[in-house]
């Protein structure tokens, strides 16, 4: 089990209501380790690929494994389940709940996985320290600025450990300053051997933190090459069956 | 050139109309439950307005679609012709009139074959009239038909109860050939112009030899609203006609009396279930209306953006309330009149009318009442809408402000509960108003509830109560025993029996297992100091006899020489507890104390209960004419009755239920009714709750996104939202049960002061300790039904799509 990937993508097509597949036959597979970044236009499919691998919406056809879960088979309850332990969302937008202080939004999943409290608590205050907002833990995310919500996204995406961190345009909603900052994170939680698989636009995001890169275009992958390894991590890309083209356009 | 404001609101077609089409169709949950709450404030407004209006107005209504007669003067036959009074139509100020139609009073045996063989009725005033129709008393058949030859009879409803006897014969023993009459329908005279009425033919045969039947005529007059108007009428119809010749005159204001002490006890009830079922819809519309406004904020600042000005807005907002609401309204109309009727009938019956429906004006005052307020009600929001700036429009609209609820919300999140848990229960703080208005809706459900069960409870303590033998579980009739009097008794098939040994049926009795204890009843017609005519004096006679009828206040009577008296007693005589009051029987004096009051509706003065040795000195009492007796706890009544009577019945005695309804009971209508306000109450109150729960959802349905997206499973999610109301519903169970039982404690009495009596303690302190947490409960209960819908969509929700509603 252990030199199975991490995800699984094995000819998923995904349409909504009819129309052209958002997803047409992607086959994809990500190890252990890597971070992964899927680029494209807007309406390539990258998102759908990320909601997909989320168990936020399921293939039309195909299947998606992830940790060895069939995620395309999961109920409701079950998908929620999943994501609780095994991945980690982190949001253009950050998605904080804006009535919860920053401690509370963190300690959210893992108190919705029944993680005992004081374990709990240990483990956001760890990753408020280590993510460098543990001054922020009693205040509210409107008054943080957006690079430090960003943060705080990450730190209650990482709360339960999960064996995957997904983000969707992570420094999308960020000026420079704080887009590096989460760029900066991201490989750094990649060098800790966190899988990460990125959905984004931003080009300089995919070539700083990824240690591949997946381009799609009209729901296809149009490319799968390796990135020089940024992050030292020494992570190789696995890129069969398509063939491999440059990375950029 | 036409403006661009006209533009935008130009016709039907025009972007106003487009608007307010586009919202209602758009929000498909709040209009339905716009429509439902309209329909449900306005389906119980009318009903309990038919209801109030039935209650109050029976006899008006009856008297006035039967024509019924102001005056009914019986004339004496010997003394006054038929023609003469014929002639008495044409006295001033009569209107109509009916008649002359001959009558006379029998005494018969007891009827057989119906539905109460066996039982012995007082003598009837017969009425020989071809047909039940006519210009005055226009009698109304409720079963069967008209007497259409000789050998039949039609009985009044007054007299027999509203569905007895159609199918059983009546023996006259004492008139020459023992004429026997079959009963072929039951009628009812708005005013009890007759207890029987048979064809003109058949009256010789059932008039005594050597005597004149009486001659009965009806009136109506131009004024006969007061005693004094009908006393003037009687005067000058008795000037038109030999003197001496009016024999008795019934005036209908009588009959008006006596028909409202039945109804008007339980006016309060109703009053307090429309005052209820009126404020509740004016929270629920607002609540409704205001968050229907509210939610679409940030759609008002789009509008405006797009160049609608304050005035469209308001109006676009009040019309989009007002569309679902009038279709609401509409449909509340005709569900409370489909409602209204199958009640109204048994309030037919119940009332002694004939055919009740729900008045036109409150068909009209309903629905144009729920317009106006729901116009007003969504004017105030409508109107801050319109007022707003473009761009805070679109701001307020997408959350509860910032700030509001987080203290609640920190400290609900250190409480040791599931963490969807404690997240819902913080919800409520976001939107105080709101909550506070969901709050008040499910107070009111509880507290519909909990005087609902409550006054069903009394009804049914006053209903056994007043039942004819108390406390007791079997009743024995062993007919008139008076001391040297002839003995007669009603047997089985209506054929005049010796009665019963006392003795005897004591012995039978005594023997009969599963007998606990029983007690011989009697009783006589005796003066009493103080009241006009004569009062029935009930004696008992043994010690198990004690608290056989429900005391209100003071203790149950030791020995001879003292009394207890119903609360009417008390208030006729003027006297009180402690009181002596003289019983007058052919100059024999019997001072009698009064040590209790007890709760007894059986007579209109009241009756007085004494122990049978107090009448020691009096002649002619009943000593027994039957007896009450209490069963062992467990034992089969009806195979008790039946093995006793087995016994009984050669000795021409009769057990029967006690605790059998007579028939013709108002109290299954009531208890329907009830039933059915307080279900639309709690209905009201739980689419209060559907719709913050669903405003709620709406509103958060990004959080949810985020919430399902980190994790928060189905039944999280459900539990999220549940617990948004649990709290509210807990809340306002607890406030609603006492203010329930508050109304409750002050409705009963006053229906009961009503009626002419107090009350026992015990039929007022109804609820029990389980019984209030139970209610207390209800309010939970209505608030978790509301939201259960609301509950089961976030958690169906699309993560997906909820995450991209921004």
């Amino acid at each position: 089990m252990d030199d199975a990937p991490l995800i699984e993508l094995h000819q998923v097509t995904k349409s909504y209501d009819g129309g052209p597949p958002a997803v047409d036959d992607i086959s994809l597979t990500v190890e252990p380790g890597e971070a992964v970044a899927i680029l494209g236009p807007s309406g390539s499919g990258k998102s759908t690929v990320l909601n997909l691998i989320a168990g936020l919406d399921r293939p039309s056809t195909g299947t998606v494994t992830v940790a060895g879960t069939r995620v395309d088979e999961l109920g409701e309850s079950g998908s929620a389940k999943y994501r609780r332990t095994q991945i980690g969302m982190v949001f253009q937008f950050f998605n904080l709940l804006d009535d919860l202080t920053v401690g509370d939004n963190v300690l959210l999943p893992a108190q919705l996985a029944g993680m005992p409290r004081a374990l709990a608590r240990a483990r956001a205050a760890e990753l408020l320290e280590t993510l460098g907002i543990a001054r922020h833990a009693r205040a509210y995310p409107g008054r943080l600025s957006g690079g430090e919500r960003q943060r705080v996204a990450v730190a209650r995406a990482l709360i339960n450990r999960p064996a995957l961190l997904l983000a969707d345009e992570p420094t999308g909603a960020l000026d420079t300053a704080s887009g590096q900052d989460v760029r900066g994170l991201l490989s750094e939680l990649n060098a800790d051997g966190q899988t990460v698989l990125l959905v984004t636009h931003d080009l300089t995001l995919a070539q700083s933190c990824a240690t591949r890169t997946v381009r799609l275009i009209d729901g296809r992958i149009a490319s799968d090459t390796a990135q020089p390894d940024v992050t030292g991590s020494g992570a190789a890309a696995s890129v069969a069956p398509f063939p491999t083209e440059g990375a950029a356009r | 050139m036409i403006s661009h404001g006209t533009q935008l609101g130009n016709g039907r077609g025009g972007a106003l109309g487009r608007v307010v089409r586009a919202g209602v169709g758009r929000r498909r949950v709040q209009t339905l439950v716009i429509v439902l709450s309209t329909m449900m404030a306005v389906t119980s407004t009318v009903l309990a307005g038919a209801l109030l209006m039935a209650s109050r107005a029976p006899f008006d209504h009856a008297f006035n679609t039967q024509r019924g007669a102001h005056l009914s003067v019986l004339a004496d036959g010997s003394k006054a012709t038929s023609a003469q009074m014929a002639a008495s139509a044409h006295v001033q100020g009569v209107t109509a009139a009916s008649g002359p139609y001959p009558q006379i009073i029998a005494e018969h045996g007891s009827p057989s074959g119906g539905d109460f063989p066996g039982i012995g009725l007082p003598p009837m005033l017969i009425v020989g009239r071809a047909i039940p129709g006519g210009s005055v008393d226009d009698l109304a058949i409720t079963q069967g038909r008209w007497a259409s030859k000789p050998g039949e009879i039609v009985l009044s409803t007054s007299y027999f109860g509203p569905r007895g006897g159609v199918g059983m014969t009546m023996t006259f023993p004492d008139l020459p050939g023992k004429p026997v009459l079959t009963v072929v329908g039951v009628a009812q005279s708005v005013t009890g112009t007759a207890d029987a009425w048979v064809q003109p033919s058949q009256i010789p045969a059932l008039t005594q030899p050597g005597t004149v039947p009486g001659i009965q005529m009806l009136y109506r007059f131009a004024n006969a609203g007061t005693d004094t108007q009908v006393t003037a009428d009687r005067n000058a119809v008795a000037a038109a006609l030999p003197h001496g010749a009016v024999t008795g005159a019934l005036s209908w204001l009588s009959a008006k009396l006596d028909a409202e002490r039945n109804t008007a006890p339980f006016v309060p009830f109703i009053v307090a279930f429309g005052v209820l079922g009126l404020i509740m819809s004016v929270i629920i519309i607002g609540n409704v209306v205001s968050g229907a406004v509210g939610a679409s904020l940030r759609r008002i600042g789009i509008l405006k953006a797009l160049g609608f000005t304050p005035a469209q807005i308001v109006r676009a907002y009040i019309t989009q309330a007002l569309i679902p609401s009038i279709i609401g309204i509409a449909l509340g109309v005709v569900l409370g009149n489909v409602f209204a009727k199958p009640l109204l009938s048994r309030a037919e019956f119940a009332y002694g009318t004939v055919s009740l429906s729900v008045a036109t004006w409150i068909d009209i005052a309903a629905p144009c009442g729920a317009v106006v307020l729901v116009a007003l009600t969504a004017f105030a929001p409508a109107l801050r809408a319109g007022r707003l700036r473009t761009v805070e429009a679109i701001a307020v609209g997408r959350s509860p402000k910032s700030g509001r609820g987080r203290v609640a919300r920190r400290v609900l999140s250190r409480v040791p509960l599931p963490r969807a848990v404690s997240l819902g229960l913080g919800g409520p703080f976001a939107r105080p108003a709101r909550t506070l208005a969901v709050a008040a809706s499910v107070v009111f459900g509880a507290t519909a509830l909990t005087f609902a069960l409550g006054l069903v409870s009394s009804f049914n303590d006053v209903h056994a109560g007043q039942n004819r033998n108390g406390t007791a579980d079997v009743a024995v009739d062993i007919g008139a025993t008076s001391d040297g009097g002839d003995v007669v008794h009603a047997g089985p098939k209506g054929v005049s029996q010796p009665a019963a040994d006392p003795e005897a049926v004591a012995a039978a009795i005594a023997a009969q297992p599963g007998t606990r204890s029983y007690y011989g009843t009697g009783g006589t017609e005796l003066a009493v100091s103080g009241l006009s005519g004569t009062t029935q004096v009930r004696t008992l006679q043994g010690a198990a006899a004690v608290d056989s009828v429900p005391l209100i206040s003071g203790s149950w009577f030791t020995g001879p020489g003292q009394a207890v008296v119903p609360t009417r007693f008390l208030q006729n005589t003027g006297t009180s507890i402690g009181s002596t009051i003289t019983l007058t029987d052919h100059g024999v004096l019997i001072p009698v104390r009064i040590v209790g009051e007890v709760f007894d509706l059986r007579s209109q003065n009241g009756e007085l209960i004494t122990d049978a040795r107090t009448l020691s000195a009096v002649d002619h009492v009943d000593r027994i004419s039957g007896f009450e007796i209490h069963l062992n706890p467990g034992v089969d009544r009806a195979a008790y009755i039946k093995a006793l009577n087995a016994k009984l019945h050669p000795m021409y005695a009769e057990a029967q239920d006690a605790a059998a309804d007579s028939g013709g009971s108002t109290l299954p209508f009531f208890e329907g009714m009830i039933a059915i306000l307080t279900a639309m109450l709690a209905t009201v109150a739980g689419l209060a709750v559907l719709n913050a729960a669903v405003l709620e959802t709406r509103e958060r349905v990004h959080d949810l996104g985020v919430y399902k997206a980190i994790g928060m499973s189905p039944r999280q999610t459900i539990a999220m939202v549940l617990s948004s109301v649990t709290l509210v519903g807990l809340c306002a169970g607890i406030i609603g049960v006492p203010i329930g039982i508050a109304l409750h404690s002050y409705v009963v009495p006053v229906m009961a002061h009503t009626a002419g009596t107090n009350l026992p303690h015990a039929y007022i302190t109804v609820y029990r300790g389980t019984e209030t947490v139970l209610l207390a409960l209800g309010g939970l209960a209505i608030a978790i039904a509301g939201a259960l819908l609301p509950a089961s969509w976030a958690a169906k929700t699309r993560t997906a799509t909820a995450l991209r509603t921004e």
